[in-house]
């Protein structure tokens, strides 16, 4: 077997995760593979990242985001060829708040995609490595899981639900050899963003960003603000009396 | 929409900003659009060659990914929004460098071929266009087209330098060239006046493939300068340079280029050049990019912001056009820091509308004055008309049409490969649409 490290990346085609595989790959050859559910789109990834780095190992699993039974098979067979170090589990789409209160099918796929399946992902990750009592669990969250707010309550309502499972996870693995990472990113420049960009939005870069996701990984800090600022913007939000709460439009 | 500014900061118009992030969603995104628009990458060209006031831009930096790499050939095929920094990043260690690149690496490939970009070895390497074998087009009909030196070479022509009108450029295959190490044998030399710069130049380009000079048009009699020129090396191991990067904070409320800081600044300048001369062994980041780690230089020009006027005129008539363009300028008491003056090799470009062209090129920047500044372009404008010359569309925003099109005489050519859904502020100055 070799000795490179085996990096897990869900939703691989996140921009997040995409730069965070870069950072990776720029440092050492590794193990990579690479989660997601359209194929074309996760090729498109891999070619780009196995042209930076023709030493790596680089892997593509086509796989679906909500059935359990599948996701139990598809994460028992990369584990099977060999010991996780990390996993990124990074997938998730930002749907506009008012179609989510018009249609109920967008509410539900909000929480389904955004909470959910990644706390299903994270479970069966979970399951294996706390058998091999090592490995790192990152799970990307977002500052709208903070608090609920107008702007977007559905997806921060799933982003929440990744937030309270990261704790638990954490609680669990406890002095293992287990690390349970939550990253909660800003605002950032990326393709699920880009109709905010479109409005004049100021977002942070993508590879500012997955910097930070990737030392914090790196050190196994249990929450990442990324970037850190959010940590005081939204230690405010939360702490906000209701009554000067709904009066703020955001 | 949203503000946008082109690297010159003279505007800030509103845009409908429209990324472009998946490869295979680019033809509806620039089919649906009820205006038209025109591809935006970094946004490192001066003028509004980048922009579409009130218009569509369809933003290129998400198509950023690599396709394929030969080593054993050095054939690079990759997405259109790859920046040349990231090319070099990954090919010079292996032992390829993009042949010909422009003073700023942080450029997409896109942009350097609508362009068509030039380095400091024109001489040897032409311009960015010479080592495009091959690129992908999509039109905003719908069509994608694959054009290059063996297929629809006409349309490739065109797009070398075209500006992005002829279709948003999505991928393209370049060929890079060997290289030892990142290291290059350089050599500063300074010369006294336009006559000893051309005798440089001309002693240069048998032995050396990079020339370029900083010109200082202000203090000493007018023409005196720095000639650097530079060639690949094999010496290796040594420490790289650190990449520390600053950068300019905020606008400053007037322009730091200015009457009382110009004098000063050219003659240390100077100085401090002359005192370095001689040959030196040079990392390529800071021999080709030496802006590049001040981050947002062009905020010095303070908020009204700041013109690039870069001409080439024929080399029989260069020496007089160079030195009435800097009596002019001497005259007009403003001037010019980032003033480089270089010659082209005699070669004919691969586009229609390139700008290189042999001769010579000299570029000036100026901190935008309104009218005193547009009354010195129009006095300088008629010696590069004299001369028979032209001026770089990437870095102008304020050329006559008439000289555009004294310059760039296939453009009749050229106006046939226009995709009609692509409109730039530029296009609609110089093309009438």
């Amino acid at each position: 077997m070799s000795n490179k490290k085996k990096i897990v990346i869900v939703g691989a085609t996140s921009a997040i995760a995409e730069h965070y595989a870069r950072l990776w790959i720029e440092k050492q050859p590794i193990d990579l593979t690479l989660v997601g559910r359209d194929a074309q789109r996760i090729e498109r990834v891999a070619s780009d990242l196995k042209v930076r780095s023709s030493e790596s190992d680089i892997r593509i699993v086509q796989a679906v985001f909500l059935d359990p039974q599948a996701i139990n098979a598809t994460v028992e067979s990369i584990v099977k060829s060999g010991r996780v170090d990390v996993v990124l589990i990074a997938h998730g789409f930002l749907p506009e708040q008012a179609d989510c209160q018009d249609d109920l099918e967008t509410c539900r796929k909000a929480l389904d995609v955004n909470g959910i399946s990644p706390v299903i992902y994270a479970e069966a990750f979970a399951k294996l490595m706390a058998k091999a009592n090592y490995g790192t669990i990152a799970l990307i969250g977002s500052v709208a899981g903070d608090r609920g707010r107008k702007s977007n309550y559905v997806y921060g309502a799933a982003k929440g639900l990744v937030t309270r499972y990261a704790q638990g996870l954490q609680h669990r693995f406890a002095g293992t050899g287990v690390k349970v990472v939550l990253i909660k990113p800003g605002p950032t420049d990326t393709p699920m963003t880009a109709h905010l960009k479109g409005k004049g939005a100021k977002l942070a870069p993508v590879e500012d960003v997955a910097k930070q996701v990737f030392e914090g990984v790196k050190a196994g800090k249990p929450v990442i603000y990324a970037p850190g600022k959010w940590w005081l913007i939204m230690m405010i939000i939360r702490h906000l009396p209701a009554i000067v709460f709904n009066k703020v439009n955001i | 929409m949203k503000p946008v500014s082109s690297w010159g900061r003279l505007s800030a118009d509103p845009h409908y900003v429209v990324p472009l992030n998946d490869p295979s969603k680019v033809e509806n995104l620039v089919c649906r659009g009820p205006q038209p628009g025109v591809a935006h990458g970094m946004g490192r060209s001066y003028g509004d060659v980048c922009l579409n006031s009130e218009g569509t831009l369809w933003i290129t930096t998400g198509l950023d990914h690599f396709i394929n790499f030969d080593e054993s050939t050095g054939r690079l095929v990759c997405e259109a929004g790859v920046l040349l920094r990231d090319i070099q990043r990954l090919a010079i260690p292996r032992g390829w460098i993009l042949p010909v690149t422009p003073g700023t690496q942080l450029v997409t490939v896109g942009g350097a071929i609508a362009n068509d970009v030039h380095g400091k070895n024109h001489h040897v390497l032409g311009s960015f266009g010479d080592h495009v074998q091959s690129l992908t087009l999509i039109r905003t009909d719908g069509e994608l087209i694959h054009c290059g030196l063996n297929e629809r070479n006409d349309l490739f022509a065109a797009t070398v330098g075209g500006m992005g009108l002829t279709g948003v450029i999505t991928q393209a295959e370049i060929q890079l060239r060997r290289v030892a190490s990142p290291w290059l044998d350089t050599e500063t030399v300074p010369y006294a006046n336009l006559g000893e710069f051309f005798e440089l130049a001309d002693d240069s380009e048998a032995d050396w493939e990079h020339t370029v000079s900083w010109i200082d048009c202000i203090t000493g009699d007018g023409g005196r300068g720095i000639f650097m020129r530079g060639n690949s090396t094999n010496v290796e191991f040594r420490p790289e340079p650190e990449g520390r990067k600053l950068s300019i904070p905020v606008v400053p409320p007037v322009s730091l280029v200015n009457r009382l800081s110009l004098r000063p600044f050219n003659m240390a300048y100077y100085h401090l050049k002359r005192w370095q001369a001689g040959p030196a062994i040079m990392h390529y980041q800071p021999f080709f990019y030496p802006l590049d780690n001040l981050l947002e230089w062009n905020r010095m020009y303070g908020p009204k912001g700041f013109f690039q006027y870069q001409s080439v005129v024929p080399r029989e008539v260069g020496q007089d056009a160079v030195r009435a363009m800097l009596k002019e300028i001497a005259r007009s008491g403003d001037g010019s820091f980032l003033a480089v003056l270089k010659t082209f090799g005699n070669r004919q470009p691969v586009g229609m509308l390139s700008f290189p062209q042999p001769g010579v090129t000299l570029a000036l920047d100026f901190p935008n004055h309104g009218e005193r500044t547009h009354k010195l372009f129009e006095r300088l404008d008629a010696i590069v008309r004299e001369a028979k010359g032209r001026l770089y569309p990437a870095k102008d925003a304020r050329m006559p049409r008439d000289l555009f099109e004294a310059g760039y005489l296939r453009l009749n050519e050229f106006m046939k490969y226009r995709d009609p859904g692509i409109s730039s502020g530029l296009s609609r100055r110089l093309m009438g649409s």
